[in-house]
């Protein structure tokens, strides 16, 4: 890998080659850019992914179809909910099986609040690598209050493992629900603090706003998704436009970037779309509490399922964009090819593009606002 | 199941721990007033000669001592401005972080000590005992040296810095400018180090940092020039004595000019300390250390130590410049005069007033240090370009513009003094209605947040 990229380095130029990272305070996990600078301005920064590689792709055609569930976790460590989540979609629709509504409830209520616990620490160290180390400790505040609380739901605080192939784990503890509430409201305050705390803060603003600029034609051509997607001003949001499980039951408004410190599609729209998520989010939750169904946890799964030789497709609204698995089955316990498609990944990849002529301190911005976290690149 | 216990200190203890920290508490701050009241004194050569006249019993024009002890006084100084430097410099480490935990609504260290008091101490003990690294690839001999021109940037400067009426190792006509002179020794040690790491990441921290300090030194040197214009001195002490104890007499109220160059000043000496908004030189995020990557042990504690001590450099240069030094309210040359008495030596009262006037010369400094904690741990980082822009296209012309209007305003001051009174008054209390707006609107901000308690019990 680093003998392809040197390669495409022009060795004649008179340009630094810097290696940002794989041990740097602001790459989230271990990536590396290999940086190409002209003083402050870079030429070049790209991406040397694979870390973080642990062939979890690999590992999912050596398992049995419920063994894989706690590996989903690893794939994205900060929204491991959504990768359950896509993992257990695309297993029933091979198995063919009906999730039970309140499962499905459930399952939205668990991935929303991760979305919110994944948005905190997006925006949280979004604003540290601006060099505001203030509200990343706020963030973290809030997400370690949500965090008891999917303690609570499923026992981990981290990697869940709370979706099963057919439903979820475990039933909301009893008085759950109201503590959710409540979170909720003090949620609805902090995200004004927030606003009052950073994004209104004029250096914040002129620092985000105009740089790292993504076209809306770029974001599509690049095959971003998500919060990135919605921030170049794309109205696309896999919930609303192509659902599943529980949401049609639910309202909720998507927010797009509107340019709101410069230019559609410059990191503060990136950054200030995830803020706005996070209040959706909480009106989701409050939706689905309400309309909580009663019923069963988990359709009737065998332990061992074998479903019938075929390929499908699952594609789920990830806090990182569109997670999708693409399962082949023989017929066998275990899928003869399991593939996922994750939204930082391509995330990287409009990297090299955005950043000639772009500041050293933009990449980090640039970063971070395309919210990149290393397993999920990796796998 | 096995007790874990993590109370610290343990019950017993406790009463002896408090009683120690709080004696280092007090202590310190004691040891070092004692200090600079009495030593520093000492290098004033009519009293060191009235003391080898009168106490040792020699002629000092013709005495071959009197050198010998010239020597020792300047030395004993020396030790107890450096002595200062170091001991304020650690306790504003342990300050700084106790704040920053406050802002961000955690705790800080609380384990070393009361409070976590004795903290820098058992850092600085931590540091002194790491492996002094020497990267294979760095150019050692630089290497070693740049920390010391950085100290010695620091530590020059508290030479014509006071601290109160005749708390100055030396009284230089030239004071401020010498300031000014001796601060690049720091940009020296920080280029040396980011060369001589051999790293990319300190070169580029080092770079930014010299393009930062020389920049800013430029609208540094215009906003310090409206009080020397004011004054007419270059000479720090001579600077306060021309300004007086009560407010409406600083220069900063004197002179509509002299607030905004105060403003420019604070701007300029923040990014000459390389503190947040301006910490590009060691931006985390971005360079990793900046130029002090590489360092390790002693030289790395070095480098934290000038970052903390230029802390009470930058407010004592503020303080001086603008808001009135030293001065204390209601008590004229004359009276300072009357109460040093007619004697060789002076008397006591004359010292008990050298201690009041270092208590507000070091009230006046600690309310800046802590204004500077406080916006390090809210304001994030400009960009390198944004901050080129605001020094050569804001601050520049803004700090011409200032000198130019002092120039015209000390005429019309002259011509008419009544309007000088006037402006002060008006300035003052402008100033009193901004604070006023800005508790207020801090309290509704606090009042907004209605889920988060102030909690000040767990200290």
């Amino acid at each position: 890998m680093s003998k392809l990229v040197l390669r495409r380095l022009d060795r004649n130029n008179e340009e630094m080659l810097i290696n940002f990272g794989p041990q740097h305070p602001s790459t989230h996990g271990v990536l590396n850019f290999l940086v190409e600078t002209d003083g402050e301005v870079m030429r070049r920064a790209i991406p040397d992914i694979g870390y973080l590689h642990r062939s979890l792709e690999k590992i999912g055609e050596m398992v049995q179809y419920p063994g894989y569930m706690p590996y989903t976790d690893r794939i994205d460590y900060l929204a491991a909910m959504f990768a359950n989540e896509g993992y257990a979609i695309a297993v029933e629709r091979l198995l063919k099986i009906e999730v039970p509504k309140r499962a499905q409830y459930l399952r939205a209520i668990s991935c929303e609040l991760n979305r919110i616990t994944s948005h905190l620490v997006s925006i949280g160290t979004m604003a540290t690598d601006i060099g505001a180390v203030t509200p990343l400790v706020y963030a973290l505040r809030e997400r370690e209050l949500l965090n008891d609380l999917l303690e609570a739901l499923c026992g981990a605080r981290l990697t869940y493992n709370y979706h099963r192939i057919g439903g979820v784990a475990f039933d909301m503890p009893e008085g759950w629900r109201d503590k959710v509430l409540a979170y909720l409201d003090r949620l609805d305050s902090s995200i004004q603090e927030w606003d009052r705390l950073i994004s209104t803060n004029e250096i914040y603003r002129k620092r985000l706003g105009g740089v790292a600029v993504i076209s809306r034609a770029q974001a599509i051509d690049y095959g971003l998704s998500g919060p990135n997607l919605r921030g170049s001003g794309v109205d696309w949001d896999l919930r609303r436009d192509v659902p599943y499980g529980a949401y049609p039951d639910f309202s909720f408004e998507v927010p797009v970037g509107c340019g709101w410190a410069g230019v559609v599609g410059d990191c503060y729209d990136r950054y200030y779309v995830r803020v706005l998520e996070m209040a959706q989010s909480s009106r989701i939750i409050r939706q689905a509490l309400e309309k909580m169904p009663d019923g069963e946890l988990t359709a009737k799964v065998s332990r061992k399922p074998k479903p019938e030789a075929g390929e499908v497709q699952s594609r789920i609204e990830s806090a990182r964009g569109e997670l999708a698995y693409y399962l082949v089955s023989d017929g066998t316990e275990r899928p003869y090819r399991l593939r996922a498609r994750t939204g930082s990944f391509m995330a990287m990849g409009i990297i090299e593009d955005i950043s000639p002529g772009l500041m050293v301190a933009d990449l980090v911005a640039l970063i971070a606002s395309l919210d990149v976290v290393a397993p999920e690149t990796d796998r | 199941m096995a007790q874990f216990s993590f109370a610290f200190p343990k019950p017993g203890t406790k009463k002896l721990l408090v009683g120690a920290t709080l004696g280092a508490a007090l202590a310190i701050p004691a040891l070092l007033a004692g200090l600079l009241v009495f030593l520093v004194p000492m290098v004033n050569k009519p009293l060191l000669d009235a003391f080898i006249r009168e106490k040792l019993g020699h002629v000092p024009a013709t005495w071959v001592g009197t050198q010998w002890v010239y020597a020792a006084a300047l030395f004993l100084a020396g030790i107890a401005m450096f002595t200062f430097a170091a001991i304020t410099g650690g306790i504003f480490s342990w300050y700084e972080r106790r704040v920053a935990a406050r802002i961000q609504s955690r705790i800080g260290p609380n384990r070393v000590g009361v409070a976590g008091f004795l903290q820098w101490i058992a850092d600085a003990v931590k540091l002194l005992f790491k492996e002094d690294l020497v990267p294979g690839e760095a150019d050692a001999m630089l290497f070693r040296a740049a920390p010391y021109f950085v100290v010695a940037g620091m530590t020059l400067v508290l030479v014509a810095l006071p601290a109160g009426q005749a708390i100055v190792v030396a009284d230089l006509d030239v004071g401020i400018f010498y300031i000014l002179a001796v601060t690049s020794f720091i940009v020296v040690g920080i280029l040396l180090s980011g060369w001589s790491s051999n790293s990319k990441w300190s070169l580029f921290g080092a770079i930014r940092a010299t393009a930062q300090v020389v920049s800013y030194e430029v609208p540094a040197g215009l906003a310090i020039l409206v009080p020397v214009l004011m004054a007419g001195t270059l000479s720090t002490q001579g600077l306060i004595r021309a300004q007086g104890g009560w407010p409406w007499e600083w220069f900063f109220f004197r002179n509509p000019a002299a607030a905004v160059a105060f403003f420019i000043l604070f701007i300029s000496q923040l990014a000459e300390g390389n503190r947040t908004p301006f910490d590009l030189a060691e931006a985390e995020s971005e360079l990793v250390a900046g130029y002090f990557s590489e360092y390790s042990g002693f030289r790395f504690a070095l480098y934290f130590l000038v970052e903390w001590a230029n802390l009470w450099i930058i407010g004592a240069v503020a303080t001086t410049l603008f808001l009135g030094g030293w001065q204390i309210p209601g008590v004229s040359a004359q009276t300072w005069a009357s109460v040093r008495g007619a004697g060789s030596f002076p008397a006591f009262g004359w010292w008990a007033l050298q201690f009041v006037s270092l208590g507000i010369f070091a009230v006046k400094t600690l309310f800046l240090v802590n204004v500077v904690i406080w916006i390090r741990w809210t304001l994030p980082r400009i960009r390198i370009d944004q901050m080129m822009n605001l020094c050569w296209k804001y601050l520049v012309p803004a700090g011409f513009a200032a000198m130019l209007f002092t120039l015209v305003w000390q005429m019309v001051a002259t011509w008419a003094p009544i309007v000088e009174k006037i402006t002060a008054l008006v300035v003052f209390a402008a100033t009193v209605w901004v604070t006023w707006r800005f508790l207020q609107q801090t309290r509704k901000n606090v009042s907004l947040i209605a889920h988060e308690r102030v909690d000040l019990s767990n200290w």
